[in-house]
């Protein structure tokens, strides 16, 4: 039988339903297997000790012939930004340490009722400030395709756990490209809905007017599977649109199967020329848009002249907002409390923000309690948030001429582990190609193109659609991503070395044929 | 060059609510340094004509009927607290000496 860890969220889900494998043996073939490599790859900060309960439930109510979900019974990894009641939520910091939510969030409401199996919490950087993973109070997650490389962050837990095959499904977050960009690194799909797509009813705030929840996954029909698990209208987030949406997994079925590159219209930007990408993810990028061309898409040369201030826009806006957001960490209530001798409540405070927050957390808000200040608050909050509007005038000039847009999802593949850690600036550059899509509130995808030729690492290819039009994106992800894996015969997650303590016995192959 | 100095670091701290150490405050004095000198740049475009956007897609309030829902039992609003004592949260003095 194929290795169930190997299945896509998809085909697990067909099985499960014809009865050919348990949910409680899919679950257990996921705990196996972290047991096995997430030594190495530490993509956990929690394993559900109930996970197998929950499984076996599962099968009972298929047994006892209930009507359930397609994804029943098949394993979710959750993000440590997400709370959960059976599980600690820590954002991946000290000062939650331990604290375990009194309710659920929406997104692992609607994950449970539609019978997925929470397997854990996935690593983060401290509340999902990074793009490495390397800020996790709680110690760094490694890309599985090189152990001392990073995952990408901030969501790399979630990102490596599919990428290792420790989990079929994860869920993700995205304020400035924390589900494209672990993507891009892993080999992985990610995406990052409209602006209000999906609930954050739940997810520990970092920037209120940029986060967004969504699926982290191996295949573009499994991200769709997942995205209409937990995407829709939630009256606890003001923020949640009140839109019906079609299905993102038939559009994605549609994709894999039609004709849907023929005559699409996909924007290349001007001002994001190959020269300010690694070479090797430069040429992936481009080798992705000649095999659309060849399926008959046009390539469009466009133009978004305000997509540079984007990242100095996004560090004003997210530090300021999370000052704020981060307020509520006062050891008052919930979290962390050091005690010192005599102070007041504001001195108890102080000390427990200086000792529960990590580096990366206390320099975004002490740059925006600076950008909030008197004084300054027109020339850096107010400035940034008219970038905004400049950047949704980009896209939406873009949108006249383009159906999508197509970018190289992150400059350079994965970097190693401690090579930017003390250079924030240089870390905020990471994310030139995901921040405009937060900023303006559009959805983006990012799917592997393939492997750089100059490091042997993958790529990834971002689209992006106009808001709403999540549709769009699965369509032609799932079209270029058939494509791709016709060309190279098989999945690029074939690809990644062998993990864990002794390489699993492949049957039926040569010598060398181990992967 | 911006004119983030140890000084300001010290009261943007306390602002903050951070008891930052004196490693700390030199050591953000020059990262944000190159930080702010990095990101103002944003007034460059950022001309008055320009209208400013706060949230990515445009919402009106919408209210609902005040009913009464779901809230968390006292047990539950305690149950991560640090420290409370006959059903309420428990903190140190709140005034200082000098208050």
């Amino acid at each position: 039988m194929t290795d169930i860890i190997r299945l896509s969220a998809a085909d697990l889900a067909a099985k499960l339903a014809a009865g050919e494998v348990s949910s409680v043996e899919a679950t257990r073939a996921h705990l196996d297997r972290i047991a096995a490599v997430d030594g190495e790859v530490h993509a956990f900060l929690h394993v559900n000790d109930r996970a197998v309960a929950v499984a076996e439930d599962i099968d009972r109510r298929r047994a006892a012939g209930e009507a359930l979900g397609e994804l029943a019974g098949v394993p979710l990894a959750i993000k440590d930004v997400l709370v959960t009641t059976d599980m600690p939520s820590t954002s991946g910091s000290k000062i939650l340490e331990g604290y375990m939510s009194p309710f659920d969030a929406t997104v692992v409401a609607r994950s449970r009722a539609a019978g997925l199996v929470p397997l854990g919490k996935t690593n983060m950087d401290e509340f999902a400030m990074g793009s490495s993973t390397e800020h996790s109070a709680y110690g760094p997650t490694h890309n599985p395709w090189d152990l001392d490389r990073i995952p990408g962050g901030s969501g790399g837990g979630s990102a490596a756990a599919v990428a290792a095959f420790e989990a079929p499904l994860a869920l993700g977050s995205d304020t400035g490209g924390s589900i494209r960009q672990p993507a891009h690194v892993t080999g992985t799909v990610g995406v990052k809905p409209t602006y209000g797509g999906v609930s954050r009813f739940g997810a520990i705030a970092l920037a209120s007017s940029l986060d967004q929840v969504g699926p982290v996954t191996r295949t573009v029909l499994d991200s769709g599977l997942l995205h209409d698990v937990i995407g829709g209208h939630d009256h606890r987030d003001s923020t949640s649109l009140t839109d019906a949406w079609p299905s993102f997994a038939a559009a994605a079925r549609e994709g894999a199967s039609g004709d849907v590159l023929k005559g699409l219209k996909v924007g290349v930007i001007r001002e994001l020329p190959d020269s300010g990408f690694q070479p090797g993810v430069a040429a992936s990028f481009r080798a992705a848009l000649d095999l659309m061309q060849a399926h008959g898409a046009e390539i469009v040369e466009i133009s978004a002249p305000h997509f540079e201030y984007g990242v100095a826009a996004y560090y004003l806006i997210l530090p300021a907002e999370a000052s704020s957001n981060l307020a509520k960490f006062d050891s008052v209530r919930f979290g962390m409390r050091v005690e010192t001798s005599g102070g007041t409540v504001e001195d108890v405070m102080a000390a427990t923000r200086d000792a529960g927050f990590g580096d990366e957390v206390k320099r975004r808000i002490i740059l925006g309690t600076y950008a909030l200040s008197a004084g300054y608050y027109d020339a850096y909050y107010g400035s940034a948030q008219k970038v905004r509007t400049l950047i949704q005038q980009d896209f939406a000039s873009a949108f006249s001429q383009v159906d999508v847009i197509a970018t190289p999802s992150a400059p350079t593949t994965a970097f190693r582990i401690g090579e930017r850690i003390d250079d924030p600036l240089q870390m905020y550059l990471n994310d030139v190609t995901t921040i405009p899509a937060n900023l303006a509130g559009v959805p983006g995808i990012s799917i592997p193109s393939g492997l750089a030729a100059d490091d042997g690492l993958p790529v990834g290819i971002q689209f992006l659609a106009p808001a709403r039009e999540d549709a769009r994106l699965y369509r032609v992800g799932a079209a270029l991503e058939a494509a791709l894996v016709d060309s190279w015969g098989g999945p690029l997650l074939d690809r990644a070395p062998a993990l864990g303590p002794v390489a699993e016995p492949v049957e039926a192959q040569g010598p060398g044929g181990a992967r | 060059m911006s004119e983030i100095t140890p000084d300001l670091v010290r009261h943007l701290g306390v602002l903050a609510r951070i008891q930052l150490s004196d490693d700390e405050v030199t050591r953000l004095t020059g990262q944000l340094d190159v930080i702010v000198d990095n990101i103002a740049k944003v007034s460059q475009v950022a001309t008055p004509d320009v209208v400013a956007t706060s949230h990515p897609i445009p919402l009106s309030n919408v209210y609902r009927p005040d009913e009464v829902g779901e809230t968390l039992t006292r047990e539950q609003a305690l149950q991560n607290a640090p420290d409370a004592a006959d059903g309420r949260f428990r903190v140190s003095a709140i005034l200082g000496e000098e208050q």
